[in-house]
């Protein structure tokens, strides 16, 4: 047999795939059409380019005045409040909502219409929330709290009632054969399945909270958020990245403590 | 060990050790201690708390109903403004978050600092609100689409970018080897022998960020980055509720369209 008809016997190894090629260049057009419709440009990015030198110059640096360090400090400890009893109120209340919605232990309309709170929780964003709140319970830290309540509730309850699903029923049948009551079935049977899982979801919550209390003081809920936003509007740019730099700082603690807890629950 | 000493001394059973029982007591205590702290500590102002209910039903009776006229006028270029803006940022979040999800891979980069390096531009981009990260690049760039979908962007690079390393971590390493035994340059390497791997998950991320993003970016414009939200904070200052109810409504159909659609293809890729 010749070299040339060997090879030709052989599969190609990597054949093209003219219909990913296709849909690469539809991505690619559709991206060209967006941003002539958005009217981003080259030279507005260029222009934009020279105003950040200018921004970048004002922030840095970082302004460590004991009067400003005050303020921050100040903001964060509301911040961090707020998320905590955001989440430990959130975590509260998800826990019986998020049963309710577990459709392998309720009855279908029950699950249905906890399901349905769910996805009315989660689908407006926090910040809509707080709006809406800040009307109705005036400004400050109790409409940044309710708002992220609602948050955790829509997070919490849809991944726990997920979690309860595929949970083994043959525990929960053992419990039941023994003549538990619905309070029995759930502290034996259920919730030893699934607690961990709870707990990881809460301790994700509390991080998630955090970053989301950082944000609601800008519509007037309270928190770092608010001081953030004042800084912003009179142009303390120097302030504005003493504080973001204080965000980052207490997320990255937040993230190592909460891998740490979903740790010891496990 | 012989079977009479386990007759004389009846074995105890526990579910956890001495270690796991305090370190949980301990976890219980802080908690209980920190939700005490915040709620003795921050600013409530009870006289605001009286007409709470009264004012949360006039809110509703001053958005129903709804202005629906208000719809093509202005609300309708909003809602297509703010679908461009989550697409272009998740695509460029795509494009921005490869290079530093390379190189927080331990697999594909390994320098234990240049790991921690890109595992620091994630947990910034993340930790950084898309509502915040928006305020900055409007201060650069100006009001308009262009900052939203900068921030967008932004945002989503540590999100991506965190699960793109995980599922480049995960990759086997058989097809590498086979391809480096032919003498594949490392460009090669990742086309041919990452990216097949990871590919799945690579979309499957995408259409979960897109899905985020649609509801972030519908907000962005409060703070001036385009979008429906321009529209909404132009509601809400004039105080024109019932076209704030409207636009509300908008959202709330949109995202739920955008969740149907996206876990109908997630179920087709997956």
């Amino acid at each position: 047999m010749t070299p040339a008809a060997l090879s030709h016997s052989r599969a190609e190894a990597f054949p093209a795939n003219w219909l990913k090629r296709i849909g690469f260049a539809l991505l690619f057009l559709y991206v060209l059409y967006a941003m002539s419709t958005l009217e981003i440009t080259w030279e507005r990015f260029v222009t934009g380019l020279g105003h950040a030198d200018e921004f970048f110059g004002r922030m840095w640096p970082p302004n460590f005045e004991a009067t400003k360090l005050d303020l921050l400090k100040t903001g964060m400890i509301e911040s961090i409040q707020i998320a905590i009893l955001a989440t430990f109120v959130g975590v509260l209340l998800s826990l019986p909502l998020g049963l309710l919605a577990a459709r392998n232990l309720m009855p279908e309309w029950v699950s249905w219409t906890a399901r349905g709170t769910i996805a009315l929780c989660r689908s407006f964003h926090p910040i809509v929330v707080a709006i809406l709140f800040v009307k109705a319970v005036g400004f400050g830290a109790l409409a940044g709290i309710l708002a992220l309540i609602v948050a955790s509730m829509g997070f919490i309850s849809k991944l726990f009632a997920e979690a309860i699903e595929e949970m083994s029923l043959k525990q929960v049948e053992a419990v039941r054969a023994t003549g538990a009551s619905f309070w029995g079935v759930l502290v034996m049977g259920v919730l030893p399945q699934v607690m961990a899982r709870f707990i990881g979801f809460a301790a994700y919550q509390l991080d998630s909270n955090l970053r989301n209390s950082t944000m609601v003081g800008i519509v007037g809920g309270g928190g770092i958020g608010a001081t953030l936003f004042t800084a912003y509007q009179r142009f303390d740019y120097d302030f504005v990245l003493t504080i973001l730099m204080a965000i980052v700082a207490i997320i990255m603690v937040s993230e190592i403590a909460s891998g740490w807890l979903r740790k010891v629950f496990q | 060990m012989s079977t009479g000493e386990n007759a004389v001394a009846p074995r105890t059973w526990e579910a956890h050790s001495r270690g796991e029982r305090l370190a949980r007591f301990a976890v219980y205590l802080v908690t209980v201690a920190a939700v005490i702290w915040s709620a003795r500590f921050v600013e409530i102002i009870p006289e605001f708390l009286y007409d709470a209910p009264q004012q949360t039903v006039d809110l509703f009776r001053r958005m129903w109903p709804f202005d629906w006229s208000h719809y093509p006028k202005a609300v309708h270029a909003a809602l297509i403004e703010t679908f461009h803006i989550a697409t272009l940022g998740t695509l460029l979040a795509l494009v921005l978050a490869a290079p530093v999800a390379l190189m927080a891979a331990r697999n594909i980069t390994r320098s234990r600092a240049l790991n921690l390096f890109a595992t620091f531009i994630l947990v910034s981009s993340r930790s950084v609100n898309s509502l915040i990260w928006a305020l900055l690049f409007v201060a650069i760039f100006g009001p308009g689409a262009l900052a939203g979908v900068l921030a967008i962007a932004f945002r989503s690079i540590g999100f991506v970018g965190k699960l793109l390393a995980e599922a480049i971590e995960e990759a086997r390493e058989g097809p590498i080897e086979a391809l480096k035994a032919t003498g594949a340059s490392p460009a090669s390497l990742l086309i041919k022998g990452y990216w097949p791997q990871i590919e799945p998950s690579f979309w499957a991320v995408a259409l979960f960020r897109w899905d985020i993003n649609i509801r972030e970016s519908a907000v962005l414009g409060l703070v001036g980055a385009g979008g429906i939200g321009v529209a909404l904070e132009a509601a809400l200052s004039n105080l024109y509720w019932d076209q704030v109810g409207l636009i509300l409504a908008v959202i709330f159909a949109v995202v739920i369209v955008v969740e149907i659609f996206t876990s109908a293809i997630r179920k087709r890729i997956i």
